[in-house]
């Protein structure tokens, strides 16, 4: 039994032209049995920028608190959002201090920087990170997301398109998974706003 | 620092109000030597006067002008080694900044935080308010696109009191400095200019011949770091001036 597949996950994020995706399953279980099935995994943190929390559901909601707590003090002192690459940084900070100790949670960040372009990134629970262009995948079927996002991300996609991408990847990619599944929400962020469309996939 | 003889404040008012140790902490820093800065629409300037006391002094070894982050640096009028203390916890606070965050700390949360120790120092137990002002100059992050760093020029009072200048000056001669200034200063005005100007302002108030080796300078640009200027440089700027 791994504590990273205790609850199950499946998180994605992709950027498109101008824009950015995050997607996500909707299961929260206790090992084989599922406990909820509209459990929330995305956090919209500032108007243009999402986080994603694959692992452990206790962890989720904690670090989800933490990091609430962390950017509304800067926002407050600031007085200015934090551009994404901050959120990468702190959260990787946040991650390393419990080095031995961890949360049990590999983040994704996704949003638009301040000249509204792409950022994606994701990290292992002890706070490394990286960067991408293209897509950043977390959860318990990553080996499912990485083929398929390989197989359907092109360059520049439009967000109609991106979320099509987007939406096909995760719901193939869960369905080989056991511990996550049972609905999908995708959410598709551009300088305009946010659209956000709740996913019918099987609910097994 | 613990001893629990000296555990009272020594900063208490006064029955009109008054915090009378902060008042005699200005006087401390009016007698200091001249410093002012000037913040343009590209960038900002510090400069101040470094006469030594004799000539045998090895300059060089002098700074008055130092770094704080790689985008904003201090000037001071008055204690010299009450001055070495906050530059100190000054960088240590930005790299704490840029440890957790991985950016540069903008020069008005620097500015806050070095307030707030010098506040800390007027409420404390056993401890005497800092005998300087300081002129912070730097860039700051605007909430807009990611690549406007504003230019800003700050001033820290001994109270902990912080002031946001587009031109100012500190020590002896502040006030005719200041006159100088208000005539001089134009919301348009370039670094360029803004460095003539410093020089210009300085120059009013100086005892005796001011030379590129008895005054600093130092200069941030808007996209650049802070640095301090070599005498060569500023002797470039002073004979144009001339």
């Amino acid at each position: 039994m791994s504590i990273m597949s205790y609850n199950g996950s499946a998180i994605i994020a992709m950027a498109g032209k101008d824009c950015v995706g995050i997607a996500a399953d909707r299961r929260l279980g206790i090992q084989l049995k599922t406990v909820s099935t509209d459990f929330t995994k995305t956090f919209q943190m500032q108007p243009k920028l999402f986080v994603g929390l694959a692992g452990l559901a206790t962890d989720v909601q904690t670090l989800h608190n933490l990091l609430e707590f962390r950017m509304s003090l800067f926002k407050l002192r600031e007085e200015r959002d934090m551009p994404p690459e901050v959120v990468n940084n702190l959260l990787s900070t946040l991650l390393y201090e419990k080095r031995f100790g961890p949360y049990f949670v590999e983040p994704i960040v996704a949003g638009l920087d301040e000249d509204n372009k792409p950022f994606l990134s994701c990290m292992d629970l002890i706070g490394s990170s990286v960067k991408a262009n293209d897509f950043v995948v977390s959860g318990t079927c990553t080996g499912n997301m990485f083929g398929m996002c390989e197989a359907l991300y092109r360059p520049d996609l439009n967000p109609d398109e991106l979320f099509e991408a987007l939406a096909q990847s995760l719901l193939s990619s869960v369905d080989r998974d056991a511990m996550s599944g049972w609905g999908g929400v995708v959410h598709i962020i551009t300088k305009d706003g946010v659209m956000t469309k709740e996913l019918k996939g099987r609910m097994d | 620092m613990g001893d629990s003889a000296y555990s009272f404040s020594l900063t208490t008012f006064s029955r009109t109000g008054k915090l009378l140790q902060i008042e005699y902490a200005l006087n401390a820093v009016a007698n200091g030597r001249t410093c002012l800065g000037i913040c343009a629409v590209d960038g900002v300037v510090l400069a101040t006067d470094k006469k030594l006391p004799s000539v045998l002094v090895d300059v060089k070894n002098v700074h008055k002008m130092e770094v704080v982050t790689p985008t904003s640096g201090v000037c001071y009028s008055g204690v010299g080694p009450d001055y070495r203390v906050l530059v100190k916890r000054a960088r240590k606070s930005s790299q704490v900044y840029s440890r957790t965050y991985g950016q540069d700390e903008p020069v008005s949360q620097l500015v806050k935080s070095t307030a707030g120790v010098m506040q800390e120092y007027t409420q404390r137990g056993g401890v005497r308010p800092f005998g300087v002002s300081l002129l912070i100059a730097g860039l700051d992050c605007s909430s807009d696109a990611a690549s406007s760093h504003v230019p800003a020029l700050y001033q820290v009072d001994p109270s902990g009191a912080y002031f946001a200048w587009k031109a100012t000056a500190i020590g002896k001669n502040y006030v005719s400095a200041k006159n100088f200034l208000e005539k001089r200063w134009t919301s348009d005005m370039e670094l360029e200019d803004a460095i003539h100007t410093a020089l210009l302002t300085l120059r009013e108030g100086f005892e005796g011949e001011m030379t590129a080796h008895n005054i600093e300078v130092g200069i941030v640009r808007k996209g650049g770091k802070f640095e301090v200027l070599t005498p060569s440089q500023i002797q470039d700027y002073l004979d144009e001036a001339n």
